[in-house]
This record gives C-alpha cells, structure tokens and sequence, in this order.
C-alpha cells in the first residue's frame, strides 16, 4: 500500500508546486518584471553601455584601430582650447534657436489657417505634412540643387527680377549658409508643428469664444487670452521635442553644407563626427558630443517630468 | 466654424495662407520630379525656363537603376525598416503593457527612464556604438542597423503604445481573469486584438523612422552592396565634385515613394499617433 501510494502524493505534489509556480508567475510585480527583461536588457545593453563607454571614450587619447590610454580631462582642455569649438557651440545655439522660433510662429499660422472648413482639408493636411515624412536626406538633396551655386532655381528668378548675375552664393557665404540651414530645418519641422497645434486647437470649446465674443472680445483678443493660454501646454511640449532634436541635428547640415563654408554650419554632430569618423580621434570626437549633454540632459529631464504630469 | 465671410475675406483668411504654406511644402518635391526628367542639355542650359521641361526623358530612371545599386539599396532598406519595426513592436508592447496594467514597485521609475531614453539624439551615441560594432565585427552587416535602430524605436512604441493601452477599457481583461485565464493568456489572447489601430501607428511611425535614419547607416555600412538608399544617394551619386543631378533627383523621389505610399494609406493613423505622441503623452 504505501509503496503505491508513494508516486500519487508525488503527483499531487508536482501539481501543487506547478500551481504555485503559476500562481507566482501570475504575481503582478513578477510577470512584469519577467515581461519587461528583454526590452530592458537590449535598453541597458545598447543604449546604457554605450553611454557610459562613451564617457571612458572621452577620457582616452583613442586613435581609431588602436588601444586607448587614459588622459583624464585633455580632451575636454582641448576642446576649451579650440577656437573652432566654440564657434560650433555658437553656431548651434544659434541654429537651435532661429529655427525653432521660426517653426514656432509658422506653426501657429499654418494651425490657424488650417483650423477652419474647407473642401479637401484632409488631403491638404496629409500634403502639408510630406516635408516632415520623407526621408531628410532626400528632401536635402532637393534643397541642394535649388541652391546650386550655377543652376539655382531660386536665382534663376532673382536674376529674372533684376538681381545681378550671378545672383547669391548661398552655401558659400557663411551668413546665407547659416541662413539656409535655418530654413531647410523649419521647413521640414513646420508640418509636425503645424498638425500638432492643430489638433490642440479642435479640443478648444466653441463656447469659450462665443463667451469671449459676447464679452466683446475682438479677434485678436479672443486669440491672445483664450486660444494662447489653452494651447501653452502643447506649445511647450512641441517646442521641448523640437529643441531636443534641432540641437542634436545631424544631417541636413552633413549632406548640404558639412560644415562649411569655413565651419560657418558646423554643428556638435556635425564636428563630432568629423573628428572621430573622418580624423579618426574617437576619444576628441567623443568629447565633443558629450559636450551636448549638459543641456541635453536639462532638457529631457525638463520634458520628462513634464509628461509624465501632463 | 464660422463661414459667414465674404469671398474675399475668405480668400485672404483661408486660402493665401493654406496656399503659401501647400506652395512652399510642395515646390522641393516638384523641383525633384521636373529635374529627373529634364535631359542634361535642358538641366544645364541657364538660358530656359527652370520650371518646365521642354522634352521629358526617363533616362535619369534607366541610369539609376541600370548604372547604380539602387535597387539592392531599395531592398536592404526594406528589410531593415520591415525587421527593426517588427523587433521594436515586440520589445516595445513588453515594456507598454505591464507599465499600462500592472501595479508594481518601481513603475514610475521605468515609464520615464523609457521616456528620456526616447528622447537621446543618436549624435551622443554614434561614436561609442560604432566602436562596439566593430568589436562584435557587425561592420557592413545589415545586422549592425538592423540591432541599433530599435535602440531609438523601442523606447518610442512603448512610448507611443503606453499612451494607447491606457484607452482601453479594462473590463474585458477582468471578465478574462475571472475565468481563469492567466497574464499571459489575457495579453495575449484578449487584450493584444483590441489595440491594432495602435500598432499601425507605432509601426508607421517606426518605418518612416527607420526609412529616414542616416547617421548609424553612415558610420556601419560602407559597402556598396549593404547600403540603405539615402546613404547610397549621399555617398555614390555625388562623386567627389561631380553632382549627376538628374540621378540624384531621380534616386530622391523614387526613395520618397515607398515612405509616401505608405503614409497615404495610413494617414489618419499616422496623424492620430503623431498627436498622441505629443500632446497626450
């Protein structure tokens, strides 16, 4: 008897642990811990490891294809040092902040304009928005040869309305360089602007500018206190995002200007990659990038806190 | 909306503004298809008129498919959006879902660690990453783009489908569990179906992302054969100093159109995520 009834209490006993197992499987801190591993652990793998090694990176003299040895703060002195660095660091607040009041105001009219009914709206919409889907690179290359400094499109009109031949060099001056790259950037970033204000401005009540309008609010009013103060959290979002990206850009500049004329463009990103890919210095170059993050990081933690409130 | 304006008033308040903005957003791409079309005598002769073609030729399309790798660009660029979107979908519902559902130590935490880790640029990681790729000898390997561009689209989709999952109704997932139904069961078979207009958004998005990625297909793929169309743009039709600018043009639209094609089909989606993405958080 009890040597048979030995494997029946086995079976009741796997079936218990099996059930337990199940049962603490299905503990809510468990399973999604157990859930969130891999895509934690490809985060921390790929985008933590890289980071912090790219700290180690900017503390080393690493010529590319060879050991690095440690330097402690040269590169960062050096940087301090580089006339150039300070200018690039000129150059993209400079970038960052034409561009992104010019996407701001443009975006505002391009939402208010596209905030009332009118046939084919839909289809309007969707065009306004291709700048901002296709690939930058490409629309980039479009950019280039409407500036080309012999077959400018742009200049073939300015000549035609009495300019003198041959009309400007805008990617050889570096103010109109500077300029160019400003422009291209808000071109390609108003549409997210746009469309986004947008949708902010649908969720405003109807009935706080009929309020407004018996108030004997005029147009300007009812947009300056009740349209403005409704859509300042998006505003404010749209514009931490934009800042984030503009600051970090990387390749219009490469691909229209690389930098030049003279680093009149060059951005971080821009010289970064030039020190590290092209001189082949990965420890400068890494410096130079990690140059970005203080304000980086004032940003992000700025967004981040904000959305999660939001 | 108001409509009671006169047609002038209309026209000054709707359509010169909706115009100029359609003029400018539009002219670059009109500018592409009228160049890649022009024959060279036409593209370099300062004389005629820029905007028009005289006597339109598809030589431009031979060339670049014939004389480059466009086509094999085509195709790796493809499968690397089709791979990294599906693998950013994947990790990125793992993260979103326990974060949308689950109560548990720590979930702030993670939910905003996932946001800022969205909004790192990839300039202050390229260099680091290519230095890692090299010693796992991914270099020139679609594989090198394939594992780095989820690093930017993870983060997103979780971000993006959190924002979904959080407008489902929990009911069905409870009558589920009262049933017996485990977790995982209840993800997988009762929740997951519900959120579809979610993935196409996250996926679009992630695909138009990947089409568009530049820097890390820059620094990983050199060879001709690996390349992804921009990077095969950028680095083989402009040849030292020599522009073939009807090529070039060609290659452009002709890169735009799947990303296009897409977009156009799921617009609505694409346009409800971008504002999700933002506005709601």
């Amino acid at each position: 008897m009890t040597s048979r009834s030995e494997p029946v209490v086995g079976v009741v006993r796997l079936a218990r642990r099996a059930v337990s197992i199940s049962g603490w499987l299905d503990r809510e801190s468990v399973f999604s811990w157990l859930m969130m591993a891999p895509p934690l652990l490809f985060l921390a793998a790929l985008v933590g490891y890289p980071f912090l090694y790219g700290i180690l990176l900017s503390l080393q003299n690493r010529p590319v294809a060879h050991a690095g040895t440690f330097v402690g703060l040269k590169n960062f002195a050096n940087d301090i040092n580089d006339p150039i660095f300070w200018k690039v660091t000129f150059n993209t607040f400079l970038y960052t902040a034409a561009a992104t009041l010019l996407k701001m105001v443009g975006g505002l009219a391009l939402a208010l304009a596209m905030n009332q009914q009118f046939p084919l709206k839909n289809l309007v919409r969707a065009l306004l928005l291709l700048p901002f889907i296709v690939p930058t690179v490409l629309s980039t290359v479009a950019w280039m040869w409407i500036l080309d400094p012999a077959f400018s499109v742009l200049n073939w009109f300015l000549i035609a309305l009495g300019v003198p031949k041959p009309g400007p060099s805008w990617l050889g001056n570096p103010i109109l360089a500077m300029a160019s790259i400003i422009v291209i950037n808000t071109w390609r970033g108003l549409p997210f602007y746009g469309i986004t204000l947008l949708a902010g401005l649908q969720t405003v009540p109807p009935e706080l500018y009929e309020a407004a309008t018996i108030d004997g609010a005029g147009g300007w009013q009812r947009f300056r206190y009740v349209t403005l103060p409704l859509l300042q959290p998006i505003i404010l979002i749209v514009t931490l995002f934009s800042v984030i990206f503009t600051f970090a850009d990387f390749q219009l500049v490469y691909v229209l200007t690389h930098g030049g004329p003279q680093n009149a463009t060059q951005l971080f990103a821009t010289y970064a990659f030039d020190i590290a890919m092209a001189s082949g210095q990965l420890g400068l170059g890494a410096s130079v990038a990690l140059a970005m993050f203080p304000a980086l990081a004032l940003l992000i933690l700025a967004l981040t806190i904000y959305l999660r409130r939001g | 909306m108001v409509t009671g304006y006169s047609p002038v008033e209309r026209a000054v308040r709707l359509w010169l503004p909706v115009g100029f903005f359609l003029l400018v957003a539009l002219f670059p791409f009109y500018w592409m298809a009228v160049t890649s079309l022009k024959p060279n005598a036409e593209l370099y002769n300062r004389h005629l008129m820029p905007l028009l073609v005289l006597h339109p030729t598809l030589k431009h399309y031979v060339d670049l498919l014939t004389q480059t790798s466009f086509l094999l660009w085509t195709w790796n660029t493809m499968i690397v959006a089709v791979l990294s979107t599906a693998i950013s979908l994947v990790l990125g519902v793992m993260l979103a879902y326990p974060l949308a559902r689950m109560r548990f130590a720590g979930a702030g935490l993670i939910a905003m660690t996932v946001a800022a880790i969205y909004l790192v640029p990839q300039p202050l990681l390229f260099i680091p990453l290519a230095d890692l790729i090299n010693r796992l000898d991914l270099g020139n390997t679609l594989s090198a783009v394939i594992l780095t561009y989820p690093t930017m689209l993870v983060p997103f989709c979780a971000w993006l489908l959190l924002g979904y999952f959080k407008t489902v109704p929990k009911e069905l997932e409870e009558a589920a569990r009262i049933d017996g139904a485990s977790r995982l069961q209840t993800m997988r078979r009762i929740f997951l179906p519900l959120c579809t207009p979610g993935f196409i958004s996250a996926g679009i998005f992630a695909f138009t992302l990947s089409q568009n990625e530049f820097l890390y297909a820059l620094i990983f793929l050199t060879k001709s054969s690996v390349r992804t169309v921009p990077v095969g743009v950028i680095a083989e039709l402009i040849r030292g100093d020599v522009f073939y600018w009807g090529q070039l043009m060609a290659g452009a639209l002709l890169g735009s159109i799947p990303v296009a094609i897409i977009y156009s089909f799921f617009v609505e989606h694409y346009v409800a995520g971008l504002t999700s993405g933002s506005v709601k958080g």
